[in-house]
């Protein structure tokens, strides 16, 4: 596996390619293992509350479930019992219809009972299609209005800082929000108050509401943008538990209470672990027929116990 | 002023003398008692209390006295630059941290540039996010990229957004403690630089939500709030003159709106007039008039407000003039309602 890193900010941007090599002893495949199974569960758990609904944005969190895999069960400080905890590591979900996601993440992390699930997107429940901090314990804010999260993210940083916290800040977005002019002016925020206890990841799916990002609205060179822009940049594949996992870990080793905010940009596809989703054609709301849910699930499994078999 | 650095210019004599549309012009009266960045040194003192009080500002700490509290509390102030939504989300992330931010920026970019930023991060949570904003209504001769007419308009309708728009320095400087102190997100329409001392003359308080009866009078009852309500005050003097009893209500909290104590002013057959800096829709006028309806009280009210116009570029005074907000003007008004 490859990743890409750029550590040279304020001059030119040469693109760094290095190798990371995680999997060379028993903790390293353990720690893969460990992800590797909640990546599982959280996508058996989006397929099973799009079920419910027929509906909803379940290629973004099949494509997205190793990402927040990581972070739930790997990186973020938090207590399950205790969501509001005050020396907890703050998760902000900028993408809200990326809820059904993070809904599964929260419940793979036990701060959301598994079988609420099922409630998502009904009436009176707390977990509701577009994500809202007022609803649902662990959801730090209300995202879905894009490019709101990283804004919110840099006050929460320097509120922290500002406190003599060391938690940190992870704001999740998504390569649609990059349109956003919002975003720049907190990417410049965050360098500008050198705010090394926060950390973006991009869920870069290539796919927005009107159709493919490149068609939309052209947001590439991204690593550059967020380079030049004064971060710690970092491009990955997102469906890659490895090469994540060795990215938050350089991510990990450059935060600073006072630093470089870093930024993870995680290629990722829609649809990722079903190939019946894989290989459909990608859209915003992804159209999934009533009989197909049963070969949803049972091609995540049965692609997951290959996997975990090879 | 001095003119040793201008060039002689023989001409000058010949020419009228201009008057200015300068950015930051005061509203104050020739000799009239003034404070100097009142809000400035309120937060600053409210900050001594309270170490959860921080500030911010997109660009503009100079030109909304935050300048005051950023040099008094360096540590506890935050440059968002020149990035309104930046600035509000910011605001949000502090106050979800326990902090008390108080954002500054001038109204028109606070209601018009960022408002999905105060609505859905601040608001919607409820959090105690302050915003201040700099030249409301018509209170700079810029036109329309600087004067917020609008403001009000555009807030009232934000679910849990407390509104205020004081009258004078005593305002401000009872004000921003309470804005810290209550819940959720707030909106104070700033009066900045050498702001008229106007209501120390009087038996008043400020006391967020609530409307308080200036002084009495039999014939006409004024209505109004922000620096409006000074021009009240001046025209209630000038219309005893003409053997008028002018009683005045000032009500700095637009929203919640003390509807119990103003219809009870309301609710009677005296002359009704509000009297407000700003567009005559949404605002005062518009708070009144609902309020009115929905008590069922079949009252004419006439509003002295802004027209519903993009506004000139000018000099303040000629402005306040143009449009009704003079002390002249509204002596005439009212003359003319009454017969």
């Amino acid at each position: 596996m490859t990743l890409t890193h750029n550590t040279n900010t304020e001059q030119a941007m040469p693109t760094q390619t290095v190798q990371a090599q995680p999997g060379q002893n028993q903790a390293d495949q353990d720690r893969i293992a460990k992800v590797g199974d909640a990546a599982y569960r959280i996508r058996h758990h989006a397929l099973n509350m799009g079920e419910v609904q027929g509906q909803g944005y379940v290629g973004q969190a099949l494509g997205a479930a190793d990402m927040l895999a990581v972070v739930y069960a790997d990186q973020l400080r938090f207590r399950a019992e205790d969501p509001h905890w005050e020396a907890r590591d703050r998760f902000l979900l900028s993408t809200g219809h990326y809820a059904i996601g993070h809904y599964a993440a929260l419940a793979e992390a036990g701060i959301v009972p598994v079988e609420e699930l099922q409630t998502y997107g009904s009436d009176d429940s707390r977990l509701p299609m577009s994500g809202m901090s007022t609803y649902t314990p662990g959801m730090e804010i209300s995202g879905g209005s894009l490019g709101h999260g990283l804004t919110i993210a840099v006050g929460m940083a320097l509120g922290l800082r500002h406190q003599g916290s060391d938690a940190r800040v992870y704001n999740f977005l998504s390569d649609g929000e990059l349109d956003e002019g919002s975003t720049w002016e907190a990417a410049m925020g965050a360098h500008h108050h050198q705010l090394g206890n926060l950390t973006a990841m991009v869920d870069i799916n290539a796919l927005q509401a009107d159709g493919k990002t490149d068609t939309v609205l052209r947001t590439e060179p991204i690593t550059e943008k967020w380079a030049a822009a004064g971060w710690y940049a970092q491009r990955v594949d997102g469906n890659d538990v490895g090469a994540l996992l060795a990215a938050f870990d350089n991510a990990a080793a450059q935060a600073a209470a006072v630093g470089r905010p870093s930024v993870i940009l995680c290629d990722t596809k829609v649809g990722r672990g079903v190939p019946l989703l894989e290989d459909r054609e990608k859209a915003h709301f992804m159209r999934i027929e009533e009989h197909e849910w049963q070969t949803c699930r049972e091609q995540l499994t049965a692609g997951y116990e290959g996997k975990a078999s090879a | 002023m001095s003119t040793t650095t201008e060039a002689p210019d023989t001409t000058t004599a010949a020419k009228p003398k201009l008057k200015t549309s300068a950015m930051i012009a005061s509203f104050a009266d020739p000799g009239q008692k003034t404070a100097s960045a009142p809000f400035g040194h309120a937060l600053v003192e409210a900050a001594q209390e309270n170490d959860k009080i921080v500030g911010l500002t997109a660009d503009l700490g100079k030109y909304t006295d935050m300048h005051i509290f950023a040099k008094a509390f360096p540590e506890r102030f935050f440059q968002m630059g020149m990035a309104e939504q930046l600035l509000f989300g910011a605001a949000a992330g502090l106050a979800e941290t326990g902090l008390v931010p108080f954002a500054s920026t001038y109204s028109v970019f606070a209601a018009r540039r960022a408002y999905d930023f105060l609505c859905l991060d601040a608001a919607e949570p409820n959090l105690n996010v302050n915003i201040v904003g700099g030249l409301p209504g018509l209170t700079t001769g810029y036109g329309p990229s600087h004067q917020a007419t609008e403001d009000m308009a555009i807030f009232r309708g934000m679910p849990n957004l407390t509104i205020v728009d004081p009258c004078d320095s005593l305002d401000i400087e009872q004000a921003v403690p309470q804005l810290a102190a209550s819940e959720g997100p707030t909106y104070l329409r700033l009066l900045r630089g050498n702001v008229p001392t106007v209501l120390d003359e009087y038996d008043y308080t400020f006391e967020l939500g609530k409307a308080k009866v200036l002084r009495g009078g039999n014939d006409v009852v004024f209505v109004s709030s922000g620096l409006m309500t000074m021009r009240a005050l001046q025209a209630a003097k000038a219309l005893a003159a003409h053997n008028v009893d002018v009683a005045v209500v000032h009500t700095p909290t637009i929203k919640p709106f003390d509807a119990a104590t103003v219809l009870a002013e309301i609710n009677t057959d005296r002359l009704a007039v509000t009297l407000e800096n700003h567009s005559v829709i949404g605002g005062l006028f518009e708070t009144v008039a609902s309020a009115v309806v929905t008590a069922g009280l079949g009252k004419r009210v006439v509003p002295v407000a802004l027209p519903d116009e993009f506004l000139d570029a000018g000099a303040l005074p000629t402005l306040h003039e143009r449009y009704g907000l003079s002390v002249q003007r509204i002596v005439a008004k009212v003359l003319a309602e009454l017969g």
